[in-house]
């Protein structure tokens, strides 16, 4: 468990993911404005851990989730691609693992759908989830402020409470948030 | 006595050590040679030779092995007039000062650059690979090779021999299509593109006075100016960073160096004569 945050709630119709812009090397900040929330075919992965691995595990899940829809013509469900993607995280574990733990969100005929996901490659669909020490913060606001079918409004009001209880509470600052929603018609940066 | 757990045999026959995947009568293989020669350097012929360094290290019997006698500071930075590289130059072995003139900028071509730190022998012979590689592409595509590409080649090396012992902190620095970019690559894997990177023992010092200091409308002369003066005041704390500054310039037509080789001890006493103080305080 490193010290970032990544955050990730469901919402009526959407998904809705959070996470630091810290990219660090040992003690050092090397830089604050990094984007841990990737864009995969219509999905949005979060992906913490340290950058080399979280790098090359997103660009190869990436790629062949794209491939898969190539070859197949139908592009994955969220479902599916959490499966492969706790597939190849199981596979990588006994050769020298990939240490990243993501968030998987996606909105398809299933309706939205956020998978919590460790290193260890554990996969459990959430309504409700964090990945880091931020995580020990923010979870139990989470718990106490989500509801079922809540607007947009709702759930950045409750990642903006996260954040700034990581502010007052959390003795490492984490820089610069970054907030994406997916919905049915595709990703959006929310402005925190 | 230990134990000898590895296969040493292959001692006895050193040719099969450093046997090259490259033969003399091939020719033309361009696949083979853009590879990165995993193949050619050359594995020990022991039965893991992932761990070779480590179980050699293990039993004791190559005493200082793994262990990188490093130091050094690097900086880079992107601003209004294209990017600023600087560098020490004192080649540390331990308490031992090896050099007091190491140049640890590779000039990779006319349009990129690349700083050296940790394992000097690490870092020059794989960005020299890394200059074939990107020359190859302009052979190829006609086109120089974007940043961007070029970085990733060496992080993709770096990704492969990752937990192997090699010691790399470098930075890629120059000017494509998109204007200037630099990469901070390292031997974990890292790739980070960035405005402002240090690296080496001395990059915390020289991240304070960098950090403070830097804005991105700095002329090209207040730059080089904090460039150099970020690598002093590191030489300056830091006992593994030292010898003289070297500063590069990467502009739109390529680099040019601006400053070959400045003594810190020089620059000691004018910082010092600018504070109305002797130095010696």
């Amino acid at each position: 468990m490193g010290t970032e945050a990544m955050l990730g709630l469901t919402g009526k119709d959407f998904v809705i993911l959070a996470a630091d812009g810290q990219a660090a090397y040992s003690i050092i900040r090397l830089k604050n404005d990094a984007d841990k929330i990737w864009k995969v075919g219509k999905m949005l992965f979060a992906c913490s851990g340290p950058p080399a691995d979280a790098g090359n595990f997103m660009e190869f899940i990436e790629k062949n989730v794209i491939l898969n829809e190539l070859r197949t013509g139908i592009p994955m469900s969220t479902k599916a691609a959490a499966s492969f993607t706790r597939n190849e995280l199981a596979h990588a574990l006994r050769k020298g693992p990939f240490q990243t733990d993501l968030l998987v969100a996606g909105v398809d005929n299933d309706g939205p759908s956020l998978y919590f996901m460790d290193y260890l490659a554990s996969s459990e669909k959430v309504n409700k989830a964090a990945h880091g020490y931020g995580a020990m913060f923010t979870l139990g606001l989470m718990d106490r402020y989500w509801k079922p079918n809540m607007e947009e409004a709702e759930a950045i009001d409750i990642i903006k409470k996260c954040i700034k209880e990581l502010e007052t509470r959390f003795i490492v600052e984490l820089p610069n948030f970054k907030c994406k929603i997916v919905n049915k018609d595709g990703v959006k940066e929310v402005k925190l | 006595m230990v134990v000898a757990a590895i296969d040493m045999s292959f001692m006895e026959d050193p040719s099969r050590f450093c046997k090259s995947h490259f033969r003399e009568d091939e020719e033309g293989d361009f696949e083979a040679e853009m590879r990165p020669e995993p193949l050619s350097f050359a594995m020990a012929p022991v039965a893991n030779p992932k761990t070779f360094c480590l179980d050699m290290k293990k039993t004791g019997e190559a005493p200082g092995l793994m262990d990188f006698k490093k130091g050094t500071t690097t900086l880079g930075f992107v601003f209004q007039g294209g990017i600023i590289i600087a560098v020490d130059s004192r080649a540390s072995m331990g308490s031992y000062i090896g050099s007091q003139t190491v140049k640890k900028v590779i000039e990779i071509n006319d349009f990129l650059l690349g700083t050296m730190a940790g394992g000097a022998a690490d870092c020059s012979f794989w960005e020299r690979h890394l200059a074939r590689l990107c020359r190859m592409h302009e052979l190829r595509e006609k086109e120089r090779i974007s940043v961007a590409a070029a970085s990733k080649l060496l992080a993709n090396i770096f990704w492969q021999y990752r937990g192997q012992g090699l010691s790399c902190g470098t930075m890629v620095a120059g000017w494509d299509k998109k204007g200037p970019s630099l990469y901070m690559v390292d031997d974990q894997g890292d790739r980070h593109k960035g405005n402002v990177f240090s690296v080496g023992s001395g990059s915390t010092f020289a991240y304070g006075v960098l950090d403070t200091g830097y804005r991105h409308d700095l002329t090209v002369e207040e730059a080089v100016e904090l460039g150099r003066r970020s690598i002093y005041h590191a030489t300056h704390r830091d006992g593994a960073s030292g010898g003289v500054v070297r500063v590069y310039h990467v502009h739109e037509k390529g680099w040019t160096k601006v400053i070959g080789g400045e003594d810190v001890n020089k620059l000691h006493y004018m910082y010092a004569a600018e504070k109305g103080l002797r130095g010696d305080e």
